[in-house]
């Protein structure tokens, strides 16, 4: 069993700089659970997608990361939060090729497909915070949509 | 030496310390040679020190003497800056923290404090808490400086290798006549794709390069931004007339690019650079064939 050893953290997104620290915490976090290679990149990439959300449209934020367990399956769950304008409409901010920052508009649609569980939470004017959470094989509950 | 004819008769507080570190500018150095900071960073020997604490207690006095012991940009610092860096900087190398550092600059305030109270001997008790309270405040100031400035070296330094990890990470390799290759490493936020964009362009120009190949081998993350630098680079690149093929895909990365939902349709992929290669080879009609007599080569 993999110890949790290295996967809480509190980091905080300001700059570009910051998104290289989320990436490689969570690779590390992700490995250091027993996570395979293409579960880590997935995840990596999904945090690299919403931390940058975070950053742009968020105006900067912070990512928690935390080890969690269900029925014997280790987990890493990322908390993406700020206190930016929020979004207006959530379902059209989720579909793909919606963009109100001039990128791809995949971020948020990519990203969840890319993680076992995804929530988000926003208000206009009351900021953004997206939790997402993958497991290390197989999601314990089967999904809704699966 | 004389003895002390202050009286307090010399305008400002700020002024009377003025006074005071000159006149005993000597003996400051001297008792500072002791202290750590001084003792440590000054090995050769004991006269380089005093002669160091000297230029420290002169520096302080002009910044005194012109009513700015609050001001850590006064002009008396200028002389003492570089100095200073070199201290901390030692004092760093010893292995020592900015705390550290920090507190022996705040030791060298109790020695000349002393000082203070026996040159100003007979003076009102006021006058005494002023003068002590200026010498604190310049003393405070002092370590601000050095603090500053070994701060912003530390920035400059950031900046160079910044700098230098911007020059250093994109060279373009001409591969065959007509065929160029950027190896990608890292991560391409968006300065470094706009200089790996440019550079690849000119070097289109310049070797009048028909292909050009973009390895992310060593990309470790393909998010949505990087997958839109590289479709910008393609597209730039083809607009000049040349060809894009993006190589070193590993299995984790198109895994992710497909439930990322990135369409990279309109860029020719191939899984590795050797593939790459052997794709635009093909194009350019030159075919490597086994067992050549005279070795692979070019029709």
């Amino acid at each position: 069993m993999h110890t949790g050893a290295g996967v809480e953290a509190r980091l905080p997104i300001r700059s570009d700089m910051d998104l290289v620290w989320v990436r490689q915490h969570v690779r590390q976090a992700a490995a250091g659970l027993g996570f395979g290679l293409v579960d880590q990149t997935k995840l990596v990439t999904a945090a690299s997608e919403l931390a940058r959300n975070t950053l742009v449209h968020g105006g900067g934020g912070l990512m928690e990361a935390s080890h969690v367990t269900t029925g014997g399956t280790d987990g890493l769950r990322l908390t993406f939060s700020d206190t930016g304008p929020g979004i207006p409409d959530l379902d059209r901010a989720l579909s793909d090729g919606y963009t109100s920052g001039g990128g791809l508009g995949m971020g948020l649609g990519g990203a969840r497909r890319l993680v076992h569980d995804f929530a988000v939470e926003s208000a206009p004017g009351s900021g953004t915070t997206v939790r997402v959470t993958s497991w290390v094989s197989r999601p314990p509950r089967p999904r809704e949509d699966a | 030496m004389p003895e002390h004819d202050t009286g307090g008769t010399l305008g400002t507080p700020e002024q009377e310390v003025a006074g005071f570190l000159r006149r005993r500018s000597e003996q400051i150095a001297q008792r500072w040679a002791d202290e750590p900071l001084f003792r440590t960073v000054f090995t050769v020997s004991r006269d380089e020190a005093v002669e160091a604490g000297k230029v420290v207690a002169d520096a302080l006095a002009q910044v005194a003497g012109t009513q700015r012991v609050e001001d850590p940009d006064a002009a008396g610092f200028t002389g003492v800056r570089e100095q200073l860096a070199r201290m901390g900087a030692a004092r760093s190398r010893a292995g020592l923290s900015a705390t550290q550092v920090s507190s022996e600059l705040a030791a060298l305030l109790p020695p000349v404090e002393n000082l203070l109270v026996a040159d100003l001997e007979g003076v009102e008790p006021e006058r005494l808490r002023e003068c002590s309270t200026a010498l604190s405040v310049l003393m405070g100031t002092l370590r601000l400086v050095a603090m500053q400035t070994a701060l912003s070296e530390v920035q400059a330094l950031t900046d160079r290798q910044r700098l230098q990890l911007l020059e250093v990470a994109t060279p373009v390799i001409k591969l065959w006549d007509g065929i160029v290759a950027v190896p990608l490493i890292g991560t391409l936020d968006s300065a470094r794709s706009q200089v790996v964009m440019e550079t690849l362009l000119e070097a289109v120009v310049d070797q009048h390069a028909r292909f050009a190949i973009l390895d992310i081998t060593g990309v470790p993350t393909v998010d949505s931004l990087v997958a839109q630098h590289l479709m910008k680079t393609v597209a730039a690149a083809r607009l000049m007339g040349a060809e894009c093929v993006v190589s070193g895909i590993r299995p984790a990365i198109a895994q992710t690019i497909v439930h990322l939902g990135l369409d990279l349709g309109t860029v020719k992929t191939r899984a590795s650079l050797a593939d790459a290669l052997g794709y635009c080879l093909h194009e350019l009609g030159a075919n490597i064939v086994n067992a050549a007599p005279d070795g692979a080569g070019r029709r």
